[in-house]
């Protein structure tokens, strides 16, 4: 099926870009990098069918989060002179611990029977947008009103509690 | 050529299941630890902080789409983490360039004022 190819490419992506990411020296090239893997993500989302998230991870993740990344890059000025590197012992530590625990997870993964269902083309029925409409904004049985508003609040509490830390004393 | 073609036919006749999408984000959560475990500027962090954030939104929206397919709860839950998690990057930014003015720099180790 075509979602496999797709599903391959968009995988390579996140996986060699995220590689990069927590590696490359440069922390303007690890936004980046982080940029293709938000993209990547974007693309899993439309690829499982689900439109409207992944035009919210486009919009929130790449428009918003990584522009304020680079803001906050630009603000605090060139720092690579003096930047200071992990030693190698500890480096090393961080992979394996790393790699025992992602074998851990993958062993845990694969000896698990899940159901057989597999990834079909998204079609109709596949979670209209409309319907995420209805239930967001409906405080019935399988509504989500109150998280809606609860998160409305968080972000202004977090706009507010940004600007008074970020505040010049 | 022929080779070729055999290999496209057997990758268009294997399907992606469930566990694929896990395998991938559990790789992408690992990636993310090991750079938490690693860097040394603060911003840095926070990079992989947000490559295991995705990671766990990959996963909630797979089982939602392929194990629950009649329900929404993954599909919105990933919408509320999306939204939580720019939150938390808008704070976690204003504390650093808090830092920054303070400290003139964003290293982890120079942050020890609040250790003892």
């Amino acid at each position: 099926m075509a979602q496999t190819i797709i599903f391959l490419i968009l995988a390579a992506i996140i996986l060699g870009c995220g590689i990069m990411a927590v590696t490359t020296k440069r922390i303007m090239r690890a936004a980046t990098y982080l940029m293709f893997v938000l993209f990547g993500t974007a693309g899993l989302y439309f690829l499982m069918g689900y439109t409207f998230l992944g035009s919210v991870q486009v919009m929130v993740y790449a428009g918003g989060v990584v522009v304020l990344y680079i803001f906050a890059l630009m603000l605090t000025g060139r720092q690579d002179k003096k930047n200071p590197t992990v030693s190698l012992a500890k480096k090393f530590a961080a992979l394996v611990a790393s790699l025992c625990g992602a074998g851990l997870f993958l062993f845990a993964i694969i000896t698990h029977q899940f159901a057989e269902n597999i990834l079909t083309p998204p079609s109709e029925q596949t979670t209209p947008v409309s319907l995420l409409g209805e239930q967001l904004l409906s405080s019935d049985k399988f509504g989500y009103l109150l998280p809606f508003e609860i998160v409305s609040i968080l972000l202004l509490a977090c706009i507010v509690g940004s600007l008074i830390i970020a505040r010049k004393h | 050529m022929d080779r070729l073609n055999d290999i496209l036919n057997i990758v268009l006749g294997i399907h992606v299941d469930i566990s694929w999408f896990l395998i991938l984000s559990a790789l992408m959560m690992f990636i993310g630890i090991y750079g938490f475990l690693t860097r040394r500027n603060t911003l840095a962090i926070l990079i992989s902080v947000e490559l295991m954030l995705n990671a766990a939104d990959i996963n909630f929206a797979a089982f939602n789409r392929l194990l629950f397919p009649n329900g929404q709860e993954g599909y919105i839950f990933t919408l509320f983490s999306i939204a939580i998690s720019a939150a938390e990057t808008a704070i976690a930014i204003a504390v650093m360039i808090n830092i920054y003015r303070n400290l003139k720099n964003n290293f982890v180790g120079n942050l020890d004022k609040l250790k003892w």
